[in-house]
């Protein structure tokens, strides 16, 4: 009997190898291209010991922005907007700007509704986040991605 | 000098929450940029927007220069009673601006 590998059970194997190494790679590098320290420094500073809940909070931004320049950012909170229960503050932040803090939004019960929108500058391709601190003290965010092609701060004057 | 333009109904309803759009004109220079000469552009941003309903501060935004140029900023208030709505923007070298709009309660 012969023990030979046939064709097919070397390109099986081959394969599995192949896969096993891609599937390794992308464990490997996602990690490395998870939210830079600066943002999270910076999301530290604002919000403090407490902790970041994901929800009630909507970012809404273009996919896609031809231009880094000017991108139209709107950032809304779910809350009934009552003395008792509002929300105090909506931070906006960005992961790959040469700052990380983009604005921060101070309001109260007389806002009546928690909805804010401005215009941005966006340096890359990056994630925008934007965390709304509500009057119980709790913080909720949400974030976004955006594709820039033409990017801001990069140009000479 | 500075132009605001600010967009506020004239008329609502007590208890209605009116929406409010502001514009204002600055260049937001970032302080990242360098000119063709290398030489890095002084940072001159609007830091701050404050909005006040009848002298009482209902609104205010903290601005840092990933604001694009000539900041557009629009919230909501709820419309109490009738008088003014005074906008002030102030930022870096002194800059200051201000606008107000006057609102009818019925």
């Amino acid at each position: 009997m012969e023990q030979r590998t046939s064709r097919r059970e070397f390109l099986w194997a081959a394969g599995g190898v192949a896969a096993g190494v891609g599937l390794a790679s992308v464990v490997v590098v996602r990690p490395a291209r998870a939210t830079p320290a600066a943002m999270q420094e910076a999301i530290r500073t604002v919000v403090g010991p407490a902790r970041v809940n994901p929800g009630r909070v909507k970012v809404e931004l273009p996919p896609l922005s031809e231009n880094g320049h000017t991108v139209p950012l709107t950032v809304s909170v779910e809350s009934p907007m009552t003395a008792a229960d509002h929300v105090r503050a909506i931070h906006v932040f960005t992961e790959l700007n040469p700052q990380p803090e983009v604005v921060s939004f101070r309001l109260g019960p007389r806002a009546g509704r928690a909805r804010v929108a401005t215009r941005i500058r966006l340096a890359h391709t990056q994630t925008v986040v934007a965390i709304g601190e509500l009057s119980d003290g709790s913080f909720w965010s949400d974030s976004a991605a955006v594709v820039v092609t033409l990017a801001a701060c990069l140009e000479e004057a | 000098m500075a132009s605001a333009l600010v967009n506020v109904p004239a008329r609502a309803r007590r208890g209605e929450i009116i929406e409010i759009k502001t514009l204002v004109s600055h260049a937001m220079e970032t302080g990242y940029r360098r000119s063709q000469l290398g030489a890095r552009i002084p940072r001159d941003i609007i830091r701050l927007f404050v909005c006040t309903y009848n002298g009482t501060e209902v609104f205010r935004a903290e601005l840092h220069p990933a604001i694009a140029a000539n900041p557009f900023i629009a919230f909501s208030t709820v419309a109490t009673e009738s008088g003014t709505i005074a906008f002030n923007w102030t930022g870096d070298n002194g800059f200051s601006a201000t606008e107000s709009a006057v609102i009818v309660v019925e």
